[in-house]
């Protein structure tokens, strides 16, 4: 099973070492970069990626987002859940599991 | 090269967009003599390459300009004494950095060393599946094994893995074996990249290209393995246009995103813009890079779409393809504004056709070797 289809709402995302959320000076916006990749992200993928540390579950972080964007629960989730497998399916994301 | 996976506004007119990405060309020295290599056939000699200062002083204009990321590439950049330090330079500058090589000169100890300089991530180049066919297209003894080395080297070092494969007739119909090679030795990812006919490689075209069966089934079981790899890595091809009916989006635009500088200081459109003879490119040595990127009327030149002939200037996939690449055009047509002969709607299309199909049944076993 690949990490895309493994991450479920209690799963603990984390970014790639090797993939870096930096703001673009020169264009004032926050990209994603990675090997021969550039994405631009938007404020939610932005506020998605920073929790994306591997201490939270994808739950928590969409609780989070809810209250502080005061949005449906369910439907956060849902978005959360879509970016983190677009990001799994390139091989940017990494799943932490509860047992050491 | 890089590209940008974007909710961005693309114009046409795309004059003073900033940069994206960069290749620095720090050495034409190679120990490896492709029969493809996309230097041009006239190398830079050692004592006219840009110095360490030149370099670090390049990293820091680009990083003004915009360019977020940048591609260490050669001839063979490990052959650089000093590239832990313009590997420290550019992370310095904030530039998401990329070593492309060929990586028979590597050892642990410099993989670690480029690791703790700032690497982000390596490249690593294979010639085929089979040893004893690699190292004679590479004409390098023993460099597959060696290669194959590196790759776990690369892995145990910690650093995402890119294997990169240059296909030809001559390797072409082992595509399968080299995606199930790269998948085994960690690559992240597998760019499969179909030789591109401008320089050494079109002096060896009858020798490389391959047939219209060669392709369709290589099309096929690069589309089969990006699914079975979908998720443990991510396969990226490069089509190979001689058959094609559209031209690529080459460089995603002539000076729109991209530049590569040579070892002494040009800069160029495109890596392979030198085998447009007749245009002048400016040196990094007599203006600056902004100056260059803004100014010089080699970038400007065939940037956005006011120069694109009949029929390109009205058709519909204009600012799709952007006019495919400038190139190929010279190349086959003499003529650098000249439709891109790959596109189905170019006068010169049939032409283009007639050349792979005699360059494939040549059969012309043998090449040239680049040195």
């Amino acid at each position: 099973m690949t990490v895309a289809e493994a991450i479920t709402e209690e799963s603990r995302p984390k970014l790639a070492d090797f993939v870096r959320v930096e703001f673009d000076k020169a264009r004032e916006r926050w990209i994603l970069q990675a090997p021969e990749r550039v994405l631009v992200l938007d404020e939610t993928g932005k506020e998605i990626l920073d929790r994306a540390t591997g201490a939270v579950t994808v739950s928590e972080i969409a609780a989070r987002l809810a209250e502080e964007y005061d949005a449906p629960a369910d439907v956060i989730q849902h978005d959360v859940l879509t970016v983190l497998r677009l990001l799994a399916e390139k091989n940017f994301l990494e799943i932490v599991d509860d047992q050491p | 090269m890089t590209s940008l996976e974007a909710p961005t506004k693309q114009t046409t007119s795309a004059g003073q967009r900033p940069p994206v990405a960069m290749l620095a060309e720090l050495t034409h020295r190679c120990p490896l003599q492709c029969p493809y290599c996309s230097n041009p056939t006239a190398l830079s000699r050692r004592s006219d390459e840009l110095s360490t200062g030149e370099w670090v002083d390049i990293f820091r204009q680009a990083a003004a300009l915009g360019v977020l990321q940048i591609h260490l590439s050669g001839g063979e950049p490990t052959a650089r004494t000093d590239l832990p330090e313009l590997i420290a330079a550019a992370r310095e500058n904030g530039l998401y950095t990329n070593l492309i090589t060929a990586g028979v000169l590597l050892t642990p100890e410099k993989i670690q060393t480029y690791k703790e300089s700032g690497l982000d991530h390596l490249q690593l180049s294979i010639q085929d599946n089979e040893a004893a066919n690699a190292d004679r297209i590479a004409n390098y003894k023993n460099g597959h094994t060696k290669k194959l080395a590196v790759a776990a080297w690369v892995r145990e070092a910690g650093l995402p893995l890119t294997v990169n494969a240059v296909v030809h007739r001559q390797n072409l119909d082992h595509l399968e074996a080299i995606i199930d090679l790269a998948a085994g030795l960690g690559a992240h990812r597998l760019e499969i990249a179909h030789v591109q006919y401008y320089g050494w490689a079109l002096r060896n075209r009858a020798a490389l290209m391959p047939t219209a069966d060669q392709v369709a089934r290589a099309n096929a079981a690069a589309a089969t393995a990006s699914e079975t790899y979908r998720g443990r890595m991510v396969i990226d091809y490069v089509v190979p246009d001689y058959y094609a009916r559209r031209p690529k989006r080459c460089m995603d635009g002539w000076g729109n995103q991209f530049f590569a500088i040579t070892p002494r200081g040009l800069v160029l459109p495109c890596h392979a813009a030198e085998t447009i003879t007749g245009m002048t490119f400016s040196s990094l040595r007599d203006h600056t890079l902004d100056w260059i990127w803004r100014q010089d009327p080699a970038f400007q030149r065939f940037r956005g779409t006011d120069w694109m002939p009949e029929p390109c200037q009205s058709c519909e996939f204009r600012d799709r393809d952007l006019g495919g690449c400038r190139c190929q055009a010279f190349a086959i047509t003499g003529d650098a504004a000249a439709t891109d002969p790959v596109c189905a709607l170019s006068p010169n299309h049939d032409l283009l056709v007639a050349m792979a199909e005699d360059s494939a049944a040549s059969g012309a076993p043998n090449y040239q070797h680049r040195r």
